[in-house]
């Protein structure tokens, strides 16, 4: 894909490391176009930078980002011009995933994305006023917002589209040619699981269009990076998604390590393999817990949850923290495991196999889960790919794509363990492939126990790790490496760049924008919560709305990494 | 005629200690949980802390069967008005929990979308630290408003003076 890119553009600028691809203003949608029909299938991320105040600044104030992964998911590239105005064209008509991604660069920049179907906020609620992640905003200028938005005229707009109302001469919509029924879920509804809200137009009990409104914690999380060294976003980043917060550290520590270009230890490397599994194993737990929970089968509940509270145990142990471990740091982690950690993961993992069983024993053969499941809002292999759905999602729709064994990372390709892969894409493969990934998280988790070599946790370096307190206390040499890290932060040379790992959810990837110092110029996150979410309506138009409720719960929307 | 002709059936005691004592047995809540801290309240309600030994595990998702707001997570100021709306909707006497440092303040979100405490929009009874507390304050937080709550009388007006943002907009 690279090559025949850069055979066509000759003069355009590549960069090796990043993948990245700079082009003219005038070509940049074609060239999107170009590498749709070269592979590149998967629209992973869109993004502005706002160059305003960047140490060395471009001649034009917002660069465009597309991050784009060919179908063979082996490799990515990205492609990205600068703005001369804040507008450009979108890209709708090749992605689905796009039209929330441009939205949000909408909001949050104010770009304008000529032809995009349905241009407007989506994070920030619709009486704010300004761009907030443009550089000129201030951080902390909250603004009030005092009733929630009307989602009536754009259900107006959905239904004449689908030809279910019709449009009088004065531009007057009239009622609707069915007797339809409009009810709204949401954003504080048990079935929504948090924070979304979803309107719905009801002909009896079938769906026939529905709108679903995000951003309700929307916390700001990227423009709080933006003032906030590496090793302080690292907290922040626990709260993308809750249920495994371990993951989105890992993630994070290890783009900001590839930018620096350092090598964990070993003993580190397995360190977060295993706790990244581990993560992987409760945050399955939960969302299945909730999910069966909502389908009337309480019992599970119990079943599942319990072995996920001695994984707090065992977390808090380890990190001191129940839920938010904020356990990794830039170059390592802050703490070696404890003495006696395997028995506890024993008997954790012999905790886990018990609920799986149990609630498997219930469910499995369950006749009246199967007629709930099966078929019920199935999304295509070449739909979901074109929306961007990635992780459990994806691959129950049959796609083989795990970035685990696609472009393996920490040693993932000396594991032995299988990749869980769907056929329909229902909720039941959904639900079925996460039972699948314990099991073979536990697998992993049971290679490294007894394995992991010894060693340094952290990379040997003092620019970047902060050094032992005996150090501190002691040498004057010490206590000036421990304040230069603490105030000044990691230095990280300047650069664009796109890391990501497989997480619970999918592919978790990070774009930070470095100027060289301690602060990142800008952090985004490409969260899969978010463009599973935007093929929500999509996969439910047309079905039940119990079993709206049910696909809510199977794709694991997470509020915090889904909003930010 | 005997006297005592009643026997041990009858206990004799005020009315309000008779009410009080049956909304304490039986606090009803209304989880208003949006984020990180609502996972925690799932592991409150769960089997290891288990709420319900404390009479509170009747989770009510319509306010107007429930007497104890939890609001456990952040509120954005996207989210502030419907939040506003919940407790409106809720019937008095009704208590508020403020769980974890983004409801009670904000939180590390100090910036444009966070509501900066949701004592800024309703009134707060017990504010819970931690990011996200541990499940035994959640507990210590609802034994804290049942103890505050057999100091209610129905001879007087419970209706707090309280003014928030989003009142009268």
């Amino acid at each position: 894909m690279f090559k025949q890119l850069k055979t066509v553009y000759k003069n355009a600028e590549f960069i090796e490391k990043s993948h990245t691809l700079i082009l003219k203003e005038d070509e940049i949608f074609e060239a999107v176009e170009l590498t749709h029909s070269l592979g590149g299938e998967m629209l992973l991320d869109i993004t502005i930078i706002d160059y305003l105040d960047y140490p060395s600044p471009p001649p034009k104030r917002f660069g465009l980002v597309y991050i784009i992964r060919h179908k063979d998911f082996k490799e990515y590239i990205i492609l990205k011009t600068y703005l001369s105005e804040p507008k450009c064209l979108s890209i709708t008509s090749i992605y689905k995933a796009a039209d929330w991604l441009e939205r949000e660069c909408y909001d949050q920049y104010g770009i304008i994305f000529e032809n995009h179907p349905n241009l407007k906020r989506i994070l920030n609620h619709w009486q704010f006023e300004g761009f907030p992640l443009r550089k000129d905003y201030p951080v902390t200028n909250g603004q009030y917002c005092t009733q929630a938005e009307d989602l009536m005229p754009e259900m107006n707009r959905r239904l004449f589209e689908k030809g279910l109302i019709t449009k009088d001469h004065d531009d007057q919509y009239s009622e609707s040619l069915k007797d339809l029924m409009f009810i709204n879920i949401g954003p504080s509804h048990p079935a929504t699981h948090g924070t979304i809200r979803n309107f719905s137009a009801l002909d009896g009990e079938t769906i026939v269009s529905n709108i679903s409104e995000i951003g309700y914690l929307h916390r700001g999380f990227e423009k709080s990076c933006e003032n906030h060294t590496y090793n302080q976003i690292i907290p922040y980043t626990d709260r993308l998604d809750y249920c495994s917060a371990t993951t989105n550290n890992i993630a994070f520590a290890k783009t900001v390590e590839e930018m620096l270009g350092v090598t964990l230890p070993e003993r580190a490397v397995f360190i977060r393999v295993l706790v990244m599994e581990l993560s992987r194993v409760i945050n399955h737990l939960v969302c299945l817990a909730a999910q069966l929970v909502d389908m009337g089968a309480l019992t599970n509940y119990w079943y599942l949850y319990n072995p996920r509270e001695s994984a707090y145990t065992f977390f808090s142990k380890l990190t001191g923290a129940r839920l938010t471990n904020s356990y990794m740091r830039i170059g390592g982690m802050s703490y070696d495991l404890y003495e006696g950690y395997e028995e506890d993961l024993k008997q954790i993992i012999k905790e886990v196999e018990a609920g799986v069983s149990d609630a498997l024993s219930l469910c499995e053969h369950n006749r009246i889960f199967q007629d709930r499941t099966q078929d019920v809002c199935p999304i295509s292999a070449a739909e979901a790919i074109n929306r961007g759905l990635s992780g459990p999602n994806l691959r129950a729709s049959g796609v083989n794509y795990d970035m685990r064994t696609a472009s393996p990372y920490y040693h993932y390709e000396q594991f032995d363990f299988d990749v869980a892969v769907g056929s329909v894409g229902d909720i039941y493969d959904r639900i079925m492939v996460r039972f699948e990934e314990i099991k073979q998280s536990v697998r992993i988790m049971k290679q490294i126990l007894g394995n992991i070599p010894d060693g340094k946790i952290c990379v040997d370096n003092p620019a970047i790790v902060l050094p032992p307190k005996t150090d501190v206390y002691n040498s004057i040499e010490g206590t000036m490496n421990q304040f230069k890290l603490i105030y000044e932060g990691v230095k990280v040379p300047a650069q664009e760049y796109y890391g990501s790992i497989e997480a619970t959810n999918g592919e978790l990837g990070f774009y930070i924008v470095s100027n060289g110092s301690g602060y990142p110029h800008k952090v985004k996150v490409r969260a899969p919560s978010f463009l599973a979410m935007s093929a929500y309506t999509s996969m439910v138009e047309g079905s039940m709305l119990a079993d709206a409720v049910l696909n809510l719960g199977s794709i694991n929307i997470i509020a915090g990494e889904m909003d930010r | 005629m005997e006297l005592d002709i009643l026997g041990d059936s009858v206990v004799t005691t005020r009315v309000d200690h008779m009410v009080n004592w049956a909304r304490e047995s039986s606090l009803w809540p209304f989880v208003f949980g949006t984020a990180c801290c609502a996972i925690e309240f799932m592991s409150t309600a769960a089997s290891r802390h288990d709420i319900s030994r404390f009479g509170a595990e009747v989770v009510r998702f319509s306010p107007r069967q429930a007497d104890l707001l939890i609001v456990a997570g952040t509120i954005s100021y996207k989210q502030a008005p419907i939040l506003k709306q919940i407790y409106d909707q809720m019937p008095e006497p009704k208590w508020v929990i403020s769980m974890g440092a983004c409801a009670c303040s904000g939180g590390f979100y100090d910036n444009y979308t966070t509501l900066q405490g949701i004592d800024e929009i309703i009134p707060v009874d017990v504010y819970v630290a931690g990011c996200p507390p541990r499940p035994e304050s959640v507990l210590d937080a609802l034994m804290m408003i049942q103890k505050e709550l057999q100091n209610d009388s129905l001879s007087q007006e419970r209706k707090k003076e309280f003014t928030g943002r989003l009142d009268n907009v």
